[in-house]
This record gives C-alpha cells, sequence and structure tokens, in this order.
C-alpha cells in the first residue's frame, strides 16, 4: 500500500512535469496505441507532427491568430453571485459555451484542422455524438477549405436534427451510422474504419481526449488553453479557487480545465459524470466510477463493459457525455488520486440547469449542467469557498430535449 | 480424439492437406518415442499452423477460413465448423465483439448476431470442450483485445491449449502493445499471428515479419475484383517484399471470391484468407465448405 502511494505520487509528478504520455503514449498504466497495423504508421506519423509541428513557432502564431480572432478567446470569466448567494459560495465560470460555435470543441477542431493542413491531409473525417463536435470540425475544415466527413449515429441524426442541418450548410458530408448502438461509440468505430481504408490521405479529427497515442496528448494541449486562461483571470479577479468543477464524457474540456491547476495542490478538482437515471449497466455513462480497466477506441483506460468484455450501452439525458469510455489521462488522475470523480444523475443536472437559467441568465450545456450540480452539491457541505466551474456549452441545441422536461422549481434540492 | 492429442502429436514436418485428407493413421498409432530423436518432437501448436500453411513453389495456394463464431446459429455454427477444417487448411474462429472498428459491415452484422446469441469467448471454449468437434485443420481465434484482456492472458491460454486452439489473430493489438499476451501464449507454444499491411515501412516490415508466428497474414487494401487473373503491380511487389521479410508462410487477406483470384494469387504468397465471401455464403444459407472447394484450382 505504502509502495503504491509513493508510485503513485511519482506518476503525478511526472504528469505534472510534462513526461507523460511517455514515448508510448502511456499514462502510468492507461493509454497506449490499440490500433490495427493499417493505422500505426499513420499514429507514428502523427505522433512526429504533434512532436514537431506543435511546438514550431509558424503553427503556433496561426493557432493563436484563430483562436483570438475566429473562435473568440480568451472566453470571459464570468461571476455569479446570485448563484453564490444561494449556495453561500463564491461561484465563477469558465464561458467555453462563449467561444465560436457555441462550445469549447472548436478549439481542438481549429487546432487539429492546422495540424491536418501542415501534414498534407486531403481529406478529414470526424465522429460527433450531439453534433457539438462535428459542427466544430465542419466550421474548422471550412474556415480551411479541407473536405470533412462527419460520421453520426442514426439515433442522434434523428435527436439532434438541427446540428446535422448546420454541420451540411458548413460543408461537411454528414454520415449516418446503421451499425452498432447508432450513437456515439457506433459512430467512432465507423469513423476509425473510413480512416483504416485510406490512412494516408485521411485526418481523423477526434473530438475527445481519448483514441490511441497521440490524440489523448494533442487534445489535452489544444484543450489546455481552457485552464490557463481561467488560471490567470482568477488570479487576476482576486485569487485562485479552492475547488474546480468539470463534466467528463471523453474527458476533454475537463482535462483541458484541469491541467493548469494539477501543480496547485490545495486545489481540489472534481470530474462529474453522468449517473442517468440509474446504476445498473446501461443507465449511465460513470465510466471512472463504475467502470474497469479495458481496451476500446485505441486506448487502455477505464470503460463500461460486461463479464465478456463486449462493450456497454450507456444513458445521459446529455448526449454529450453518453459514452462508455474515458481518456486515459483521467483514468491515471484517479488512481493517484488528484481528481475526484463523482457522478451527478439526469434530474440532477436537470435542476442546475434550471437554477442556471433564473439566477445568471446563462442557459448552459446539459453537460456543462452536470458540473453546475457537482458543484451544488459539494458547496452543501463546504460552505463559503471559492468555486470555478468549466461552462463547457450552451444549451441551446438541448432545448429540443429540455422541451420535454418541465421546468424544476429553482433552488429546489432534487438529489435530497 | 481429444483436442490434446491433435495439438500435441501432430505429425512432424510439413504435409500438404491433400496428403493429410488422404492420410488414415489410425486412432490407435502407438504413442511418439519423444525422447532421444528430435524428429519426433511434438510439433507445437504455432508450428502446425506454419506446417499447414506452408507452400513450395507451384503449389497451390493454402486456404485459411474464417468463421464467425455461433454464426449463422449457435447448431449449425460446428457443423459449418467441421466441415471447413476438412477443406480449408486453417480456420479462423471470429469472436464477436460489440466494436468490430477493423472489420467491414457483413462481419459486423453476423458479429452482431452472434452476441445477439449468447456468444462469447467463454461460449467457444465451453462447447469446444463439450462437444469435442472434429476438426482436421488447425484453428485460430481472432478476437478484438478487451475480450482477451477481460478473460485473463494465462487462463486464455491454458484454456485454448485444453480446447485444441493454436494461435490468435488479434487486430487492434500492433506489435508494441504485444508483449504480455504473446508472452503468455508463448509459453504454450500458441501462435500470435502478425499483421502487416501495404502502408507498413521496410524496417517495420522486416520486424513485424520476424515477431509473427504460425503465419503473416498480409492485409491488402489492393482488391482483386471481378475475372482479374493477374495481380497488380503494386500488389505484387508488396507481397514480393513480405516473402523476402518472412520465414513464415504469407497467407494474403485480399477479398477473395474466386478460383481465379486464388489461382493469381498461388506465385506470389503461400495462401489467402477467405472471410467476408465466407460469411455472405453463410447469410445466403449456402454450403461453406463448397464454396471453398469451389476456390480450389482445377488441376
Amino acid at each position: 500500500m505504502h509502495e503504491d502511494a509513493s508510485e503513485h505520487e511519482a506518476l503525478l509528478d511526472a504528469l505534472i512535469a510534462g513526461k507523460l504520455p511517455d514515448e508510448r503514449g502511456r499514462f502510468g498504466p492507461f493509454g497506449g496505441q490499440y490500433v490495427p497495423e493499417t493505422l500505426m504508421t499513420a499514429v507514428n506519423r502523427l505522433s512526429e507532427g504533434v512532436r514537431d509541428v506543435l511546438p514550431s513557432a509558424d503553427f503556433r502564431q496561426r493557432l493563436e491568430a484563430e483562436l483570438k480572432t475566429w473562435v473568440g478567446r480568451p472566453t470571459a470569466l464570468t461571476h455569479a453571485p446570485r448563484l453564490g448567494e444561494r449556495w453561500d459560495a463564491d461561484v465563477w465560470f469558465k464561458r467555453e459555451d462563449l467561444a465560436h460555435t457555441g462550445a469549447h470543441k472548436i478549439n481542438n477542431g481549429i487546432g487539429q484542422a492546422l495540424l491536418a493542413q501542415a501534414l498534407g491531409a486531403k481529406r478529414v473525417v470526424a465522429e460527433t455524438g450531439a453534433g457539438q463536435h462535428g459542427v466544430a470540425a465542419a466550421a474548422a475544415c471550412a474556415r480551411l477549405g479541407l473536405p470533412c466527413v462527419v460520421y453520426m449515429g442514426e439515433v442522434d441524426v434523428e435527436r439532434q436534427a438541427p446540428n446535422v442541418d448546420r454541420m451540411g450548410r458548413l460543408g461537411a458530408e454528414v454520415v449516418a451510422v446503421t451499425s452498432g448502438d447508432r450513437t456515439l461509440r457506433a459512430a467512432i468505430d465507423e469513423a476509425i474504419r473510413d480512416w483504416v481504408s485510406d490512412p494516408e490521405g485521411t485526418y481523423y479529427l477526434i473530438g475527445s481526449a481519448i483514441g490511441p497515442h497521440p490524440y489523448p496528448l494533442l487534445v489535452r494541449e489544444l484543450q489546455a488553453v481552457i485552464g490557463r486562461e481561467a488560471r490567470a483571470q482568477m488570479l487576476a479577479a482576486g485569487g485562485l479557487p479552492d475547488a474546480v468543477f468539470a463534466c467528463v464524457g471523453g474527458g476533454s474540456n475537463a482535462i483541458g480545465i484541469f491541467h493548469a491547476f494539477l501543480a496547485d495542490r490545495d486545489i481540489a478538482l472534481f470530474g462529474i459524470e453522468a449517473g442517468g437515471c440509474g446504476s445498473a449497466l446501461g443507465q449511465h455513462s460513470a465510466t471512472i466510477a463504475a467502470g474497469r480497466p479495458g481496451v476500446l477506441h485505441g486506448n487502455y483506460s477505464m470503460l463500461l463493459y460486461d463479464d465478456d468484455g463486449q462493450i456497454q450501452e450507456t444513458h445521459s439525458v446529455s448526449a454529450g457525455l453518453d459514452y462508455p469510455g474515458v481518456g486515459p489521462e483521467h483514468s491515471l488522475l484517479k488512481l493517484v488520486g488528484r481528481v475526484d470523480y463523482e457522478t451527478a444523475s439526469d434530474a440532477e443536472a436537470l435542476a442546475a440547469l434550471d437554477e442556471c437559467c433564473e439566477a445568471e441568465g446563462i442557459l448552459p450545456a446539459l453537460e456543462s449542467a452536470h458540473a453546475l450540480a457537482g458543484a451544488k452539491r459539494w458547496a452543501a457541505n463546504n460552505p463559503g469557498r471559492r468555486i470555478l466551474i468549466g461552462m463547457s456549452g450552451r444549451g441551446d441545441k438541448d432545448m429540443p430535449i429540455l422541451s420535454r422536461y418541465p421546468r424544476s422549481e429553482a433552488g429546489v434540492d432534487v438529489a435530497a | 480424439m481429444s483436442p490434446r492429442d491433435r495439438n500435441g502429436n501432430a505429425r512432424p514436418g510439413s504435409v500438404s492437406p491433400r496428403e493429410r485428407e488422404g492420410d488414415a493413421r489410425p486412432e490407435s498409432l502407438p504413442p511418439l518415442e519423444r525422447k532421444g530423436d528430435a524428429r519426433l518432437e511434438p510439433v507445437s501448436p504455432r508450428d502446425r499452423i506454419r506446417d499447414a500453411l506452408t507452400r513450395s513453389q507451384g503449389e497451390q495456394a493454402a486456404i485459411v477460413a474464417y468463421l464467425t463464431a455461433g454464426y449463422p446459429d449457435p447448431e449449425r455454427f460446428f457443423p459449418a465448423l467441421e466441415d471447413l477444417a476438412r477443406v480449408a487448411d486453417a480456420v479462423e474462429i471470429g469472436v464477436p465483439f460489440s466494436d468490430p472498428m477493423a472489420d467491414g459491415v457483413t462481419i459486423q452484422r453476423s458479429s452482431e448476431q452472434a452476441i445477439g446469441h449468447g456468444v462469447s469467448l467463454r461460449w467457444i471454449f465451453d462447447e469446444l470442450a463439450r462437444r469435442e468437434p472434429d476438426l482436421a485443420s488447425p484453428i485460430l481465434l481472432m478476437s478484438y483485445l478487451n475480450p482477451l484482456l477481460v478473460f485473463g492472458y494465462d487462463a486464455l491460454a491454458e484454456r485454448s491449449v485444453e480446447c485444441g486452439i493454436s494461435g490468435f489473430i488479434v487486430p487492434d493489438l500492433p506489435y508494441e502493445e504485444s508483449g504480455p499476451l504473446r508472452a503468455a501464449l508463448s509459453q504454450r507454444g500458441l501462435a500470435l499471428v502478425q499483421m502487416v499491411t501495404p502502408v507498413t515501412p521496410p524496417e517495420r516490415l522486416e520486424a513485424l515479419c520476424a515477431a509473427s508466428e504460425g503465419f503473416v497474414y498480409a492485409v491488402t487494401r489492393t482488391g482483386i475484383t471481378g475475372r482479374a487473373v493477374s495481380l497488380p503491380p503494386e500488389a505484387t511487389e508488396y507481397l514480393a517484399q513480405v516473402k523476402a521479410a518472412s520465414g513464415l508462410p504469407v497467407c494474403a487477406g485480399f477479398g477473395v471470391r474466386e478460383r481465379a483470384q486464388v489461382e493469381a494469387i498461388e506465385k506470389h504468397a503461400d495462401g489467402v484468407v477467405v472471410g467476408t465471401a465466407l460469411v455472405e455464403v453463410l447469410e445466403r444459407g449456402d454450403d461453406p465448405a463448397e464454396f471453398v472447394r469451389s476456390l480450389r484450382p482445377a488441376r
């Protein structure tokens, strides 16, 4: 046990020092490259790109210019005093919902599209669940003149029709996936199949901090801008927070906001997963809270599967969290105890969304509402603290779903 | 005849399938003398695969047949497997997986149906042990990694030997990540077949061929369609590179559907893998063994 503790401490130190993932793409035991041999050359070439292109002055310049003038960065840090009064907390939002296309996904979309262009890709493929990453990828590819194909599960195509139209208008070809579970997981399977068929000309623009190495590293590097900005903005606004909350599906917005705070050991970090409507397999998407290590979509990480190793279907009211895996860096952060992973149910998230609308005039995405719900619960047990919440996206896209639920009585604790 | 005997007491040296089919070695043959004569050492499962697929110049191509476990349904699967093992030189049993990201729609569909019938890795082992099917060719399991990981590598190797499995093909396990599984399989003489592809760089190709066991699986995107009887130049060049790098038989996955394609392969590879076409034969309710026979060049 004691040896474990010092080993975990060493892993966390290595992560903070920027030594993880290692050259084999490992975050401690997690990560790696579990892809068909056909893709090994492509992922190795991408690793070289991440190593050589990403830090180059030319790439940094182009990315920063796009982030500033096209995405609209830095995004605001917003004080939430009325919510804070209700919760007995000093609450702050990092406003990724104000970024172009309405969510943090665009940071990754434009970054990877620029990389695809630098690597000479002829076309881009992407997967999408709710459509936010698909829209970000379509917009970024349109901006750079790259052909883009977005795979989207048939079920999601039906329930997120406005985003399908949006992607089409942005010039992307949306392909409805009819295999597997016909949601995000099947869309990733299909995007990988496309990539396997043309590993040299096609760039796979993955939407979260998942997939084979170097994607978890690449996506984290492109999303880390969230935490860098937020940390500086918090300091300028009077001081660092006591706790940071972010929702976790694949985990890209969470890893993006957490990363800048990892070395601040006295700041508590919380990843909030989708507790869905129950604790049985299939009723939630609480991968870290309820899963076991396994291999899916190219990496070894926490995963929801049955006793035969078959990946399980998941549920969340929020399509963006409805995924049975999670990025390998989160699995390491859980293992070493740096981040606490908790869940918020569909009902808690819906109530938190309504409360945020009423108290602050901000409609958060259902994904982000999970972070709000987790923060509210913590604040109840830790009064008077300074709290930073990652507002990963805006909730306009969720209106068709929200119309099915009656508005919660704001301030009512539905968890009780 | 128990599965262990099939693995342990296979004849030494290379035997062509024709000879093997005609081999009437009685079950009651006395056990082989194992000490003092290297030629009579029992052949390991992985060498059994190698021997079954080895071809000398001018011989007809070996056929590796693929069958999704429990497809078209659990009852019809085992007779189909036995029939195929009689006509093919090796058979791959596909372990159905929820996310077969390297497979096309036909195999995806068969996997989904098999899972729906309750088929799993455990089911495959249990049924092989219970039914003791008469399998004339070496059998490999083709599985994505997660079901193997969950089963546990040591238990996997032990159970495989008990059930007469000779080796594994794991499409989402590249060489770099294969150490732990390779070590567990190796202890029991089981093969871990390595795949190579047309985009594999030359140095990597050498390393993969050197690491492969049983045979080298040469994946290719250059399908031979229609009535083409000769391979396109990039495919022959690629196969020549693989052959030069490999001390093992090389079998090519070409989307083979007809005899002319098998004949076209002969000069360039030791064998072909027939997968999707066979699953389609089963989907239509036709006889898979008859289909494989139709691929055999008429001489």
